[in-house]
């Protein structure tokens, strides 16, 4: 990757992470591990990847993103805010009354939100339906949708993987971000869904595999999706929960947790620290 | 009226699909194997390139009907009601119903007159379902005419609308040369001062009987047939309270958040007055033939007659 991108998304990530912290901070709830880990991939589609257009974000010709695991909304909101759609400081009202940031992403409420979700598997079906319509239309717009480890214990997400297959939906690209945890612990403790790679090979999709914190990995792997012909693609990102604060890396209890103000000024000075070192 | 022609609305449903498809080219239907029986077939075969056959996944198909709403398209997602409302309940109220897509839920082999599949299969729930999911319209049609009229008005109105269809073939009385549907109208069939009988589906058409012996009977009975469930026409059963003092709804669906339920919920907050329900009594059905199992379970004129004497105490 381009040595000045990559810093430029770098700085980007950094801010976005302050975003989710902030947010969910602010909120006193919600989930920021699951919306670190996926951070930087977010950061890459909408910054380098995605057409998008933040002043008209209804534009008929934009690529999608569903995010599947629509819990990590603080994640998206804050990448989507970045990125012009909304101001960066309505992040500080997620979860509030009258707010448009709802817990779960809300379709038709928050600019740049192109589906419902929150109740998962079901965003990789609606994603699907996207990839088809666009088919059946010869449009050329690509959707993205990104599912968690645990999601995929969902069955619904293998009704869709079969479906996406079966129809050649090689305009969908599916990232499965394999942090390892879920709310009761590892995944592999609670109900495995290894060996990941496997199974969406053997459900017929073009398999993946890239570090979820290094641009030069995601370039290359968007990149390699980019060739897939007749197939679905499917990223498996290997992340870490709770990416780029300390304390909350790898830890499953910060699933769905908010800092207190002592964890919330610990947290923003890392951040801060990390930002500093990147414009620096 | 034993020449009436006779006919499945889930023919009609799939005949309309064809229909429609020329000229509504945004128009596609998605089925979960079940082409043959849901009758999607026949605009399978007149657009071919329309229809996508999910398999045996409606979860998916809910959420695939979805996607192509968000992206401009009007799917007809097609299944038993059982799977449709029933299996896919969750991803029709998150996918469908919480973000207002614009899908078109078409549901047949509703209620008990599935007959001998038995009680897997026979769907007296969906309607109370549906009705919980905000912002979803409901539409029960009562014979072929107005089958085919209510898949226009699904696909004319923009929102998501759950459809529901029937296996087995029932007699066609409205005249499809002067009839009209009117999304959330109720309509009025004969006119009555001693009772109202607030009918859905294919008891629209055994109210209508039952009214025509009530009255060689001395009873004055007025029938309104509801095909559309949600929104329901407040007004004209209002009217029906006030002026008949006494109403008896009958629906092939649980008597449990259908028809009589909404009904209820109507009469009780602007004009209280007595509501008999006809419906199924909060049991599952069982295997038989589908007019044996209507009669058994009272979906038949002849127990509207008989309901309808009692809550008048005649």
């Amino acid at each position: 990757m381009d040595e000045l991108l990559k810093k430029q998304l770098k700085i980007t990530a950094c801010k976005v992470r302050m975003g989710i912290i902030e947010g969910v901070y602010n909120a006193k709830c919600g989930h920021p591990g699951g919306s670190l880990s996926i951070a930087d991939v977010l950061t890459y589609l909408y910054f380098a990847k995605m057409n998008v257009y933040p002043d008209n974000p209804k534009f008929a010709e934009r690529d999608r993103l569903v995010l599947s695991k629509g819990h990590t909304a603080p994640g998206l909101y804050s990448v989507l805010a970045h990125r012009g759609f909304f101001d960066v400081e309505e992040l500080k009202t997620l979860r509030r009354i009258g707010s448009r940031l709802q817990g779960h992403p809300v379709l038709n409420k928050v600019p740049g939100v192109d589906m419902s979700t929150g109740s998962l598997g079901q965003g990789i079906s609606a994603a699907c339906g996207m990839a088809l319509s666009a088919k059946l239309t010869n449009d050329t717009y690509k959707v993205y949708a990104i599912l968690g480890d645990g999601e995929i214990q969902e069955g619904q997400v293998w009704e869709a993987a079969m479906f996406a297959a079966h129809n050649k939906l090689d305009n969908l690209v599916a990232i499965v971000d394999n942090n390892g945890l879920q709310i009761d612990g590892k995944v592999s403790d609670v109900c495995s869904p290894y060996p990941i790679t496997d199974k969406f090979e053997a459900f017929g999709w073009h398999v993946i595999t890239m570090d979820a914190h290094d641009f030069d990995a995601i370039e290359a792997a968007f990149n390699e999706a980019e060739t897939v012909v007749g197939q679905p693609v499917a990223i498996i990102q290997t992340s870490t929960k709770g990416k780029g604060v300390s304390f909350m890396e790898g830890q499953a209890s910060w699933h769905g947790a908010a800092p207190n103000a002592e964890q919330y000024a610990v947290a923003m000075n890392e951040l801060k620290a990390q930002l500093a070192e990147l414009e620096g | 009226m034993a020449d009436m022609i006779k006919k499945a609305t889930r023919e009609s449903y799939g005949e309309a699909l064809a229909e429609l498809g020329a000229k509504y080219e945004n128009l596609y239907v998605l089925d979960a194997d079940l082409a043959a029986a849901t009758k999607t077939g026949v605009f399978k075969k007149a657009f071919p390139d329309r229809h996508i056959d999910c398999g045996i996944a409606e979860a998916n198909m809910m959420g695939i009907a979805a996607g192509m709403a968000a992206t401009g398209k009007i799917p007809f997602a097609s299944s038993f009601a059982m799977f449709a409302a029933g299996r896919a309940f969750e991803i029709v109220r998150n996918s469908i119903g919480y973000p207002h897509l614009n899908v078109k839920i078409g549901a047949t082999h509703a209620g008990i007159s599935v007959g001998e599949d038995g009680a897997s299969h026979q769907c007296n729930e969906d309607i109370a379902l549906m009705r919980t999911i905000p912002g979803m319209t409901i539409i029960n049609p009562a014979d072929d005419v107005e089958a085919r009229a209510a898949v226009e008005a699904a696909i004319l109105h923009d929102g998501p609308c759950y459809l529901r269809f029937g296996r087995l073939a029932t007699p066609v009385f409205n005249d499809k040369e002067t009839y009209k549907f009117e999304l959330g109208k109720g309509v009025q069939l004969a006119n009555g001062d001693d009772v109202t009988i607030v009918a859905t589906g294919l008891l629209v058409y055994e109210a209508i009987e039952a009214a025509k012996t009530l009255k060689e009977e001395g009873i004055s009975a007025r029938v309104i047939n509801i095909h559309t469930i949600k929104p329901l026409d407040d007004e004209i059963i209002i009217k029906a309270a006030k002026e008949t003092g006494v109403i008896v709804t009958a629906e092939e669906h649980s008597v449990i958040g259908g028809l009589g339920s909404a009904v209820c919920d109507v009469v009780s907050a602007n004009c209280p007055c007595k509501v008999v329900k006809i419906g199924v009594n909060d049991v599952f059905g069982h295997s038989g033939p589908a007019v044996e199992l209507l009669k058994e379970f009272g979906l038949c004129a002849e127990n509207i007659v008989k309901t309808v004497k009692e809550a008048l105490n005649k």
